[in-house]
């Protein structure tokens, strides 16, 4: 059981995240959330991507120990990895057009209540 | 009816541990193709087919990242090659992002 | 003259002589990384982040409006524009030089040599994948820099108004 812990944490994080976009009302609490579930997500993919006493898919200065006939089943899988890459700079860039939406919303309705910003609206 | 949806976030998530607690063995993914593929070139999953097998007697490589692009580094092997695609997709969606930045507050800067 | 730095954004000075120092390092352990993608743990993504890190660096410790006077938030977005055209154009050169868009065609040609075996040289060209990284790497530098400036800039004029 305590080895699921990995699974366990990502399904917490996720909750975490998931907990404060649908409770919360403040657009930055928002995002913070949407950053947590993100960070989650990378998590669970790098989990998936993890083989036991594997090393990093790179071939450059290997740590002594790996034999050429050891190769595919002591390294780690490279395409999670390659994915999540992927994910974080995503992830970066929307979070900048997030907070950039959540200026202009501040400054058009002088509040960051997701629940007042819809009163407002006439 | 905030009631209500703290109620079922509750049920989901107990659902996910659930499933996080029953899921495989954490370190030891699937790596068995023999059995869903018996007709496959290479019995080996994707990831080790990306890797690659070195031939110790003829000194060469079989297949991998290293024999096709030449990279030491396989994950960066993975974003530029074989998922190039992929890559130019995020790179869509970084220009994206920025140009809406630029366009929301790129006229009021002076 | 504590209050009035304050209100110009700025850090003291001791801060100041750090970035100062700091931000032709960390321009080049952004260029190490970028150019040695292909080796080493890297590449464009996480170069262009050290990189921008730098930019953000100048901007903390000497204020938006004096970074703002040298390098401008258009700049970055042409620089970034300048890589993803790089990126396409040298996909589209394996689509016509090779089999397919984003081909590697460089790879196992004469002038970047034969692909080493095992244990010997750790010096393997890798074809297109150090221009790609490159590209990557201007995009990221260009973006991320202008996303921070720009924000930095709009977050500093709120608290003067």
């Amino acid at each position: 059981m305590i080895y699921n812990l990995p699974f366990l944490t990502v399904v917490a994080l996720i909750a975490i995240g998931m907990y404060a976009i649908i409770f919360k009302r403040n657009l930055i609490k928002i995002a913070v959330g949407i950053t947590i579930l993100e960070s989650g997500v990378n998590l669970f993919l790098i989990t998936l991507g993890y083989r036991e006493g594997g090393v990093a898919p790179i071939f450059t200065n290997l740590p002594p120990g790996i034999s050429p006939d050891q190769i595919p089943e002591k390294m780690v899988l490279p395409v999670p990895q390659a994915l999540t890459l992927t994910s974080i700079v995503i992830g970066v860039a929307v979070l900048a057009l997030i907070l950039s939406f959540t200026i202009n919303i501040y400054r058009k309705y002088g509040t960051l209540d997701a629940g007042k910003i819809r009163r407002l609206k006439e | 009816m905030k009631k209500l949806a703290f109620i079922a976030f509750v049920v989901f998530f107990f659902f996910l541990f659930y499933s996080a607690y029953e899921i495989r063995d954490f370190g030891n993914p699937p790596s068995n193709v023999k059995e869903t593929f018996p007709d496959a070139k290479y019995k080996v999953t994707m990831d080790d087919r990306i890797i690659g097998k070195y031939n110790t007697t003829t000194g060469e490589w079989e297949y991998g990242a290293v024999e096709e692009t030449g990279a030491n580094n396989v994950v960066t092997s993975v974003v530029f090659d074989y998922r190039g695609y992929d890559t130019l997709g995020e790179a869509t969606v970084l220009f994206t992002a920025i140009a809406g930045i630029m366009l929301l507050f790129g006229r009021e800067k002076k | 003259m504590k209050n009035e730095e304050m209100n110009e954004g700025k850090m003291t000075v001791i801060v100041q002589t750090i970035a100062a120092l700091l931000f032709p390092l960390a321009l080049i352990f952004s260029f190490y990384v970028i150019m040695h993608g292909h080796l080493t743990p890297g590449g464009g993504f996480q170069g262009g982040a050290i990189g921008a890190s730098a930019v953000v660096l100048l901007i903390v410790a000497y204020g938006v409006k004096h970074v703002e006077e040298k390098m401008s938030e258009g700049g970055f977005s042409v620089f970034e524009s300048l890589g993803g055209l790089i990126f396409v154009v040298v996909a589209i050169f394996g689509l016509f030089l090779a089999t397919s868009f984003l081909a590697n065609f460089l790879v196992n040609e004469p002038i970047f040599g034969k692909i080493p075996g095992w244990g010997e040289s750790p010096l393997n060209s890798g074809g297109i994948l150090p221009i790609l990284n490159i590209a990557v790497g201007m995009k990221v530098i260009g973006g991320l820099s202008a996303v921070v400036l720009i924000l930095a800039l709009i977050s500093r004029e709120g608290e003067e108004k």
